[in-house]
């Protein structure tokens, strides 16, 4: 294989690999907060206990995601250094901004929040966990406004020619506030706490099947529920927010996430089917004609440039990018039907006892996280063959400096050494669950004895 | 040393603000790396010394008495990494590709510290906790001793070609002199680690730690004599600038008056300020790298005209200048909350139900 898929492979494993592990301590660190302020609220020792139990969770987590951060940090200097040089002047800065403002911020008052109960007040414990969720916070908007800025580039002029040219900021604000940036940031945050409120909900279900830790899950499933309810809410409006922005500066990832190929026509939209990139049609699928044109437009019989006005050069693969669309808005779909049925039940004063969805409830957590990565999917490979959209392709991006064997050796190791974090994670995140709160059963009803 | 080349025409005025704000990035670039080796350096150091610690209650403390920190220290190689790639971004390019299977080494080493910290008291088997402490101790070697190896580089010089890229190979990279400076920042690190244990510990492990920091002394002194004999004899251009501006001899001669304060502090019982001196010694040692390889960042051996500088490798002054205001606007926040948290984990270090 040669250096540029092998390359690409790579990044694809490490950043996705890293990605099962931010947006579980966003949306952890959130639920966390409105635990912790419960408990500043209603004095009741069950809050604390919450905290404390989903504080553990998340320092597993963090763990994770800091020590397969580090690597994406510094892959773009190893795999991508002509990308690094071109960019540097507008991307680096971003990346800079997330480690002062973001990082730092997270991590130290993390410690506080795992090691420091005894040690601080309360009202310092409680402020700890609101810098915990906001540095989460923070670190997503400075990725993502650098990520961004790779989609719909803007404040930046090009300056030399040949293999000298880079890119140079001359405009901070309009490079962070890129056209794309604020939509796919709260694209993400939402995303982020479904991930969040999902990890909630499954674990608290299975201790209700269980029968285990009664009062805990209950009082854990209604704080998740609140979230879930608020962003599957707005996970509707960001995601059409987001296919508006992809319509109006990403012309060819528009045309293929939704399979639409005649040049000139209104665009309809496909539920699901099956692109064949040879006979240039979308087969076996079921069409709403002029549905996108509606969406986007307001007019359905407005003409969209579809994948035949494009020259074959400048598009992406096609169906990996149709089919990860669809079923991530499947997987959203469903996240909000199961939601709002939790709701209903929870509301009619059933839910707790209601098995059937209390089973659907536990695998569900996998669900956000699929849908995540098909997000991703969509976004970076739709963003294709450009690894600045309309500005570098990804093969003029790589460093010169490297070999496909020595990049099929980190590969090999990547591979090898996220497999074995996984399994560790999986076995140790179980292991937690299993063992469940401390001695949350014995005091359910406030009369903690210390 | 007159190695200074503008590749960009500009006016008078306009090149001395690019020529401040380079200058101020490659301070601030040292500064983050400063505040990186003496932070990470202790829990580094820790990690090193790990296996010398017996049984699972030493061990325990050893991890504990930088569990709340180690995360937090970590998080100034990222923001160096971060700043060198938006300041200079073709030092970073030139350094993550030309270093590549380093690199990666380096980054597994830090997963594998990271994940070993926190899985370890997870579970209770000995074989669990031995595997882990052992994983522990390898990397955190391997760490010390690849970011010396990789300054050790920078100072001896790597081949680079007109187009700013690497052309050597991996092995090249481990030359005699980068060996010495590995083992040298190696004894850097157990040296400021065990000295931090010192400070966290009580009773019969304190004195064990006590031991130990006598120990790592005479081996970084030892090595600091080495690498410096090496350095004045094949690498001279360190020590030029010194030569030229006699009254910079204050640096060496700070930098050994803190290293002698370390054993008189420790037998006086002033723990902490021995943990300050080991701190001022590392800075100063860092300042004298700064000063000797200033103003390249990279320096190219055998072809010196292709080296990076401040000035050729550097972001556009708009860039500087942004970044300086995020630094100015951002590091007096972290500096006061990263104080905070080291005061209120201040003291020695206690087992409770909530440390690893």
């Amino acid at each position: 294989m040669d250096l540029l898929i092998l390359s690409r492979i790579q990044f694809a494993v490490t950043i996705m690999f890293h990605y099962i592990y931010p947006p579980m301590s966003i949306g952890l660190g959130l639920i966390i907060v409105i635990m912790e302020s419960m408990s500043m609220i209603t004095k009741n020792p069950l809050y604390h206990k919450m905290t404390e139990f989903w504080v553990k969770m998340f320092g597993l987590n963090f763990v994770i995601g800091v020590a397969t951060g580090i690597v994406m940090e510094f892959e773009f200097g190893t795999n991508w250094s002509t990308y690094s040089r071109y960019v540097g002047d507008v991307f680096g800065s971003a990346l800079a901004a997330e480690g002062i403002f973001a990082f730092f911020l997270e991590s130290g008052f993390l410690a506080v929040l795992l090691f420091g109960r005894d040690k601080v007040s309360p009202r310092m414990y409680w402020l700890s966990a609101l810098l915990v969720c906001l540095g989460a916070h923070f670190s997503a908007i400075w990725i993502i406004v650098a990520g961004s800025w790779m989609q719909t580039p803007a404040g930046f002029h090009i300056v030399g020619h040949g293999v000298t040219a880079r890119a140079e900021i001359t405009d901070f604000w309009a490079m962070v506030f890129n056209p794309s940036s604020m939509e796919r940031l709260s694209h993400v945050l939402v995303s982020a706490w479904i991930t969040g409120a999902f990890f909630v909900l499954s674990v608290s279900a299975y201790y209700l099947l269980k029968k285990r830790h009664i009062e805990f899950a209950k009082v854990s499933m209604r704080v998740a529920l609140i979230v879930a309810l608020i962003a599957v809410v707005g996970q509707m409006i960001t995601g059409r927010t987001s296919a508006e922005t992809v319509a109006q500066y990403q012309p060819t990832k528009l045309a293929v996430m939704e399979g639409h190929f005649p040049a000139n026509e209104p665009a309809g939209m496909y539920l699901f089917g099956y692109v064949d990139e040879k006979s240039q049609e979308v087969k076996y699928g079921l069409k709403i004609p002029g549905f996108v044109s509606f969406l986007m437009y307001g007019d359905s019989a407005k003409p969209i440039a579809g994948i035949k006005s494009f020259k074959k050069e400048d598009l992406p693969p096609i169906n990996i990018v149709f089919q990860s669309y669809h079923l991530m808005i499947v997987l959203g779909l469903f996240l909000f039907v199961l939601t709002i049925a939790c709701l209903i039940y929870l509301w009619r004063g059933k839910l707790f006892e209601t098995t059937w969805l209390l089973k659907i409830l536990v695998p569900a957590v996998l669900l956000p996280q699929i849908a995540n990565q098909l997000g991703w999917m969509t976004a970076e490979i739709g963003r294709q063959p450009w690894i600045v959209y309309r500005l570098l392709r990804t093969s003029e991006g790589l460093s010169k400096a490297i070999r496909a064997d020595v990049v099929l050796t980190s590969l090999i190791m990547f591979t090898f050494i996220y497999l074995l974090l996984f399994v560790l994670y999986i076995y140790l995140l179980d292991s937690k669950i299993k063992h469940g709160p401390d001695q949350v059963d014995q005091d359910t009803h406030g009369h903690r004895a210390d | 040393m007159v190695r200074i080349r503008l590749i960009r025409t500009r006016t008078g005025t306009e090149r001395i603000k690019n020529m401040d704000l380079n200058l101020i990035w490659f301070i601030l670039v040292g500064v983050l790396l400063a505040g990186y080796a003496i932070l990470d350096g202790f829990d580094l150091g820790v990690g090193t010394l790990h296996l010398f610690a017996k049984g699972d209650n030493e061990r325990r403390l050893m991890l504990n008495s930088i569990g709340p920190v180690w995360d937090g220290n970590e998080v100034w190689l990222v923001t160096a990494g971060g700043a060198l790639f938006a300041a200079f971004p073709d030092v970073y390019a030139t350094l993550a590709s030309g270093f590549y299977l380093a690199v990666f080494l380096l980054l597994f080493s830090l997963i594998f510290r990271a994940v070993a910290i926190e899985f370890r008291s997870k579970q209770p088997f000995a074989w669990w906790r031995q595997a882990w402490d052992v994983a522990f101790s390898i990397a955190s070697i391997l760490c010390a001793f690849l970011l010396g190896v990789v300054i050790g580089n920078l100072v001896w010089g790597i081949p680079l070609g007109a187009d700013k890229e690497f052309h050597g190979t991996f092995f090249g990279l481990l030359n005699p002199y980068a060996l010495l400076c590995g083992v040298t920042i190696l004894s850097v690190c157990m040296m400021h680690g065990s000295i931090y244990i010192v400070m966290k510990t009580e009773g019969t492990f304190h004195d064990k730690a006590r031991y130990w920091a006598k120990n790592c002394l005479i081996f970084f002194v030892i090595c600091y004599m080495i690498l410096t004999m090496a350095t004045m004899l094949y690498v001279p251009a360190m020590v030029e600038r010194l030569r030229l501006h006699p009254i910079l001899f204050l640096v060496p001669a700070i930098n050994l008056l803190a290293i002698v304060n370390i054993p008189r502090c420790i037998s006086q019982g002033r723990n902490f300020f021995a943990f300050l001196s080991s701190c001022t010694a590392i800075i100063l040692l860092m300042l004298l790298f700064g000063l000797g390889i200033f103003p390249n960042m990279v320096l190219s051996n055998p072809d010196p005209q292709y080296s990076l500088t401040i000035y050729n490798a550097s972001s556009s002054p708009k860039t500087l200048g942004i970044m300086l205001a995020i630094a100015l606007i951002g590091m007096p926040i972290v500096l006061a909350y990263t104080i905070s948290i080291y005061w209120i984990f201040r003291g020695k270090v206690k087992l409770d139900e909530h440390s690893y």
